[in-house]
């Protein structure tokens, strides 16, 4: 319509929810040869905002893009907040050439997060991951850590295309390697020079390793390694239901208004992205 | 309480609001009608049915600034588009594009609330028109809407050289207080005639009588699964217009524009008919035409109502029946899914 006045008056200027706070980056680390992780604070050097276990941010940077990243660090951690991002787009292109001190936009956070304070409390919890799928669970796993007395035991089961490719290996090995009752499970496609682990896909080694049921299995990685870790844990004779993942969708406000990430009557960046298997098996198959 | 005034002196009438408030009604340009603000010169249309583009863009523009931002030795700064804060008036919209804004509400005003659509909504007053001369492509009447009897802050209807006028809610009563010396009481009854003339035209139209129990009841995966998708979305040239045209689509995007001065990011209208709607670096859930044709009218007919008590995201203006190039349109869904009636 064009002539609207509207925005031409002098305005109060409520914050609407899909504007931003400024971000400054703090540490980035380089995890592996396109993945990196960025630490994200305040301006006042504080943390941004409080979040649950896999829930979501929009980060942005003005003229380049704004995108939705799992938050990787633990609602646990009081000073700061972590992504770890892929280089595969534009924004991640120009996220990744950027140093500490430099600024970002982050709006959050989004989505609903692992159970972690309901369903999963006093459960063994099993986490199954692949490349860069560990970031959402990293968030749930390093709450779990910090909360040990509210669960029962812990496996993490992670793999990736080469060593260079496993992110976070220097906590893994440091910390939950270290960490009395937590089992880890390292793997990698394909042998190489200086790796003395296990060698072959996350799926036919969770099959390897037979994991009793007696637990939660939360999972996240490529659809491809989903879908054959779904089927290996069906004959292992684990059930739907105590099976999650975390569904990604493109998305643009992260309020379920955009329409973007709409699947059946869902909106996976509100109504998500954490699902659990029967409740995936109830929509359409378009993720 | 029933008013009227003069046709003939509907530009009195309009001179008195837009002295107050911005006054958006249908306006003739190049032979196209569409809702634009009103100006001594403009020439009203009250005549064409049906508007090219719905009054939508009045609450949900098809382009807005959400914020401003700019980068300063390194230091970004956010500056926030102001909200809509003057009052204005939509007069003439339709019984349909009325129930269109109903839909919008359900979800642009739930929470989160989205704070640029809250405030348009706030200051707007909308005023309705009975439809006199329902088309053929109109088919309100199959989801429970009145033509003759518009749910609107104000609705009005032209009979013989009069139009009448009734408030319906508080706004509308503050609205017509505003007029109220060129407004002159009315009888009710000086209506009834009309409204009985409008509903026997729309029981005859083609569309009127198309069912919709299909949608409620049958699974949502059985729908989703239909084969009859495959056969409907060959013509689909993904285009897009029935989601512009559309008084009820509601998706959109969001970008960046630059500016010499920095970056303004701003909102607007998407289609769920382009392939690059739904594409991610790892890519794209619908990378066919049939998965997006499907997901439009699923969305309308099934997903919406499933998460808004059964209220479908469809009003049945017939602007898509109108103006898709293929001649694809939600009634030949609706009939193809078992819905004839």
């Amino acid at each position: 319509m064009g002539e609207c006045t509207c925005a031409t008056g002098t305005g109060n200027k409520k914050q609407d929810i899909l504007i931003p706070m400024i971000g400054v980056i703090t540490d980035i680390r380089t995890e592996t040869p396109d993945v990196k992780t960025f630490r994200v604070v305040g301006r006042d050097g504080k943390k941004l905002f409080e979040h649950m276990p896999g829930q979501c941010a929009m980060v942005s940077v003005p003229g380049v893009g704004e995108a939705m990243f799992s938050i990787t660090s633990s609602p646990t951690n009081t000073q700061f907040q972590e992504f770890s991002i892929k280089r595969c787009g534009v924004l991640t292109d120009c996220l990744h050439g950027m140093s500490p001190g430099d600024e970002v936009t982050v709006r959050g956070p989004y989505g609903n997060a692992f159970p972690v304070e309901t369903a999963l409390k006093g459960e063994n919890l099993l986490f199954i991951a692949g490349g860069i799928g560990l970031a959402p669970l990293r968030s749930v796993i390093n709450y779990v850590l910090d909360k040990r007395e509210n669960y029962g035991t812990v496996e993490i089961l992670y793999g990736s295309r080469s060593m260079e490719d496993l992110v976070q290996l220097k906590e893994i090995q440091e910390v939950w390697c270290k960490t009395e009752g937590v089992d880890v499970y390292l793997t990698i496609d394909r042998e190489q020079e200086g790796w003395n682990g296990h060698v072959g896909f996350v799926p036919s080694y969770l099959k390897e390793i037979g994991f009793s049921t007696n637990k939660t299995v939360l999972v996240c990685g490529p659809p491809i390694m989903i879908k054959f870790v779904l089927s290996g844990l069906m004959e292992m004779g684990f059930k739907r239901e105590q099976i999650y993942t975390t569904l990604e969708l493109r998305m643009k406000c992260g309020i379920g208004k955009c329409g973007r990430c709409n699947i059946g009557s869902k909106y996976v960046c509100k109504d998500g992205p954490v699902f659990r298997f029967d409740e995936i098996d109830e929509l359409p198959p378009e993720y | 309480m029933m008013y009227k005034i003069d046709q003939a002196r509907l530009g009195e009438l309009f001179a008195a609001i837009a002295e107050k408030k911005d006054l958006f009604l249908p306006v003739k340009k190049a032979d196209q009608t569409d809702f634009a603000l009103w100006t001594k010169e403009a020439e009203v249309d009250l005549d064409t049915l049906r508007t090219v583009k719905s009054p939508k863009d009045c609450f949900f523009p098809q382009s807005e600034t959400l914020y401003n931002t700019s980068l300063e030795e390194g230091k970004l700064s956010i500056d926030a588009a102001a909200l809509c804060d003057r009052d204005f008036v939509v007069f003439g919209m339709r019984a349909c594009d009325v129930q269109a804004v109903k839909v919008l509400d359900n979800v642009f005003l739930a929470d989160p609330v989205d704070t640029y659509y809250a405030a348009r909504r706030e200051h707007a007053v909308l005023v309705a028109g009975a439809c006199h001369e329902p088309e053929e492509t109109c088919f309100c009447k199959v989801f429970g809407i009145d033509a003759a009897a518009p749910a609107a802050d104000v609705a009005t209807w032209r009979v013989g050289e009069a139009l009448y006028w009734k408030a319906l809610t508080k706004k509308g009563e503050a609205l017509s207080e505003v007029v109220k010396e060129h407004l002159t009481p009315a009888e009710e009854s000086a209506v009834e005639e009309a409204q009985t003339q409008i509903r026997s035209i729309i029981d005859k139209l083609p569309y009127s009588h198309l069912k919709l129990d299909v949608f409620k009841e049958t699974p949502m995966m059985e729908l989703f699964d239909s084969d009859r998708w495959e056969e409907m979305y060959k013509p689909c040239l993904a285009c897009g217009t029935c989601t512009f045209v559309c008084p009820t689509c509601q998706c959109y995007d969001i970008r960046d524009f630059k500016t010499k001065d920095g970056v303004q990011r701003y909102r607007c209208w998407d289609s769920c008919m382009y392939s690059d709607f739904t594409m991610m670096a790892h890519g794209n859930m619908r990378t066919s035409q049939m998965q997006r044709f499907r997901q439009r009218f699923m969305h309308k007919l099934v997903y919406y109502p499933d998460n808004y008590e059964g209220m479908f995201s469809c009003v049945g203006c017939g602007r898509c029946v109108s103006k898709c190039p293929a001649a694809l349109n939600i009634v030949k869904v609706i009939k193809t899914m078992g819905g004839e009636g």
